[in-house]
């Protein structure tokens, strides 16, 4: 797995990259109680808006931590939200991004350099 | 993502790092308690503690929230006659406000346009004691001061908390405490001898359930805090919850719903409007008011249940069924009691109308919403004993 500074993950299984936010992010954003998952056939390009997640009081971007082309979005966010609060890095899953350009993913920081990351905040 | 996670709105214009914040007595309690702090009215303050937003919200509405209001002003308005000079600015009959009573009014310029929203009581012979919005403070107070020149003065309780208890086992909870709390109903106010210190003690609040709002001085606050903490019913609730309550409520929040550009009228407070007052025409912007309360409005508010996708934040504009931009919604977010969006913003009469369908405008989205009757959540105000 790995990391962005601004608190997503990214799981790759050849060239599908499963996009999520870490627990951190899902614990400083609250309660989610609303999920707006990408359509499919989407391009993006790395730093893109994604999705949006919205907590009680507040809407955040989640952002594109690789760049591709959506092939699959996690409808079932849009009944269980809360899904992402109870489990951010695995069910609460927002889409899969089928890679363009996976190199990118190398500069992404693996778990120890995000944990490190997260300590110094 | 990035929005979200450090400036949770409409929390957070400011860094929690400016030197410039100041700390409520309630500070130190807060960070103990696993608060997060945001500033706030220029204030530290608890957006939440660790339950989070909606576990507060429905606590409250299902026993006792504990707040921390200590940012608002307090202030006793003192001399010969300071009803009669205090009444040139607001609209509400306070010459008339029996002793140990509250009334809601709001701070008007010369256009009708709200400049505060605020409560004044008369708890005890010592003048009139109001309690204004901690962002609004210093601007309303000196407005306050120079009608009243010469006749009665302003005096700041900077040395005063502010306690809010609310939820339907408030009053069992302060009962406990101060026995005379359950003889009072909805806006009455007492100035008494409570936690063994000088209290001036509202059966009011802003989250539409009963409660009390309390005011200590600032060096009894915490061990009062405590004190009704340690009753299992109550637990302490952050900003957060507490603006979620009071969308729910239907309670329009100043800076938001309420401006310098609108009025009580369109705000649709008309009961902020005293009704000797009416008649007299006697206060800043009357001209305006009249003809608002005569049916001649541009806007009025509106309460929205967002029927499909996301919640409608503040900012999104509100569009009629041929998807022309009609409105502009003013807050807005998800109401944990109601069960999901909604919303309050504004748009011309006509479309005002209950029951009939608009759209919210969500980043780019038109959305299906309801116009609503107010309150989205039934109030549970004690009215009568």
């Amino acid at each position: 797995m790995h990391f962005t500074k601004d608190h997503e993950w990214v799981e790759v299984v050849g060239d599908i990259a499963t996009v999520g936010i870490t627990g951190y992010a899902a614990e400083q954003l609250g309660d989610v109680v609303f999920v707006e998952v990408p359509d499919v056939g989407k391009t993006v390009k790395q730093g893109d808006a994604l999705a949006v997640v919205e907590s009680v009081k507040a809407a955040s971007d989640v952002y594109a931590p690789v760049s591709g082309e959506v092939v699959e979005a996690n409808g079932q966010l849009s009944d269980a939200p809360e899904t992402v609060n109870a489990v951010p890095e695995a069910g609460g899953w927002f889409a899969k991004i089928k890679l363009s350009n996976p190199a990118e993913v190398d500069a992404l920081m693996d778990r120890v350099a995000y944990e490190a990351f997260l300590s110094s905040l | 993502m990035k929005a979200g996670l450090a400036a949770p709105s409409p929390f957070g214009a400011q860094s929690v790092s400016d030197p410039d914040l100041k700390k409520t007595p309630l500070y130190d309690a807060h960070v103990a308690a696993g608060a997060r702090m945001v500033p706030f009215a220029g204030y530290h303050m608890p957006v939440q503690y660790k339950d989070g937003v909606l576990k507060e919200h429905l606590w409250t509405r299902e026993h006792a929230g504990l707040f921390d209001v200590s940012h608002m002003g307090q202030a006793r308005l003192r001399g010969e006659n300071p009803a009669k000079s205090f009444e040139k600015l607001v609209s509400a009959d306070y010459q008339g406000l029996k002793p140990g009573k509250q009334r809601y009014a709001v701070l008007l310029n010369a256009q009708g346009g709200v400049i505060d929203d605020l409560m004044t009581a008369r708890p005890d012979d010592d003048g009139l004691f109001i309690v204004v919005n901690g962002a609004c403070k210093d601007n309303d107070y000196a407005i306050i001061a120079k009608a009243l020149q010469g006749e009665a003065t302003v005096e700041r309780l900077e040395d005063r908390a502010l306690l809010a208890l609310q939820g339907p086992e408030a009053a069992a909870v302060l009962t406990a405490h101060v026995p005379q709390a359950a003889s009072m109903v909805f806006m009455d106010t007492v100035a008494l001898t409570a936690f063994g210190t000088d209290a001036i003690i509202s059966r009011s609040g802003y989250t539409g359930e009963d409660g009390y709002e309390i005011s200590v001085p600032a060096t009894e606050a915490e061990r009062i805090w405590n004190t009704l903490l340690e009753d299992e019913r109550v637990k302490a609730i952050g900003l957060g919850a507490r603006d979620s309550l009071r969308l729910e409520a239907g309670l329009p929040l100043y800076g938001h719903d309420m401006d310098e550009t609108v009025s009580p009228i369109e705000a649709g407070m008309p009961f902020a409007v005293g009704k000797s007052r009416r008649e007299a025409g006697d206060y800043l912007g009357a001209d305006r008011i009249a003809k608002e309360l005569a049916g001649d409005l541009k806007r009025v508010r509106v309460n929205l249940k967002v029927l499909e996708g996301a919640p409608a934040r503040e900012g999104a504009e509100i569009a009629d069924e041929t998807g022309a931009v009609i409105g502009v919604v003013t807050s807005g977010g998800f109401g944990p009691s109601f069960g999901g969006a909604i919303a309050i913003g504004f748009v011309p009469p006509q479309f005002a109308v209950v029951g009939s369908t608009l759209k919210v405008i969500v980043r780019g989205k038109p959305q299906k919403a309801e116009v609503v009757t107010s309150p989205f959540v039934p109030t549970r105000y004690v009215r009568k004993i």
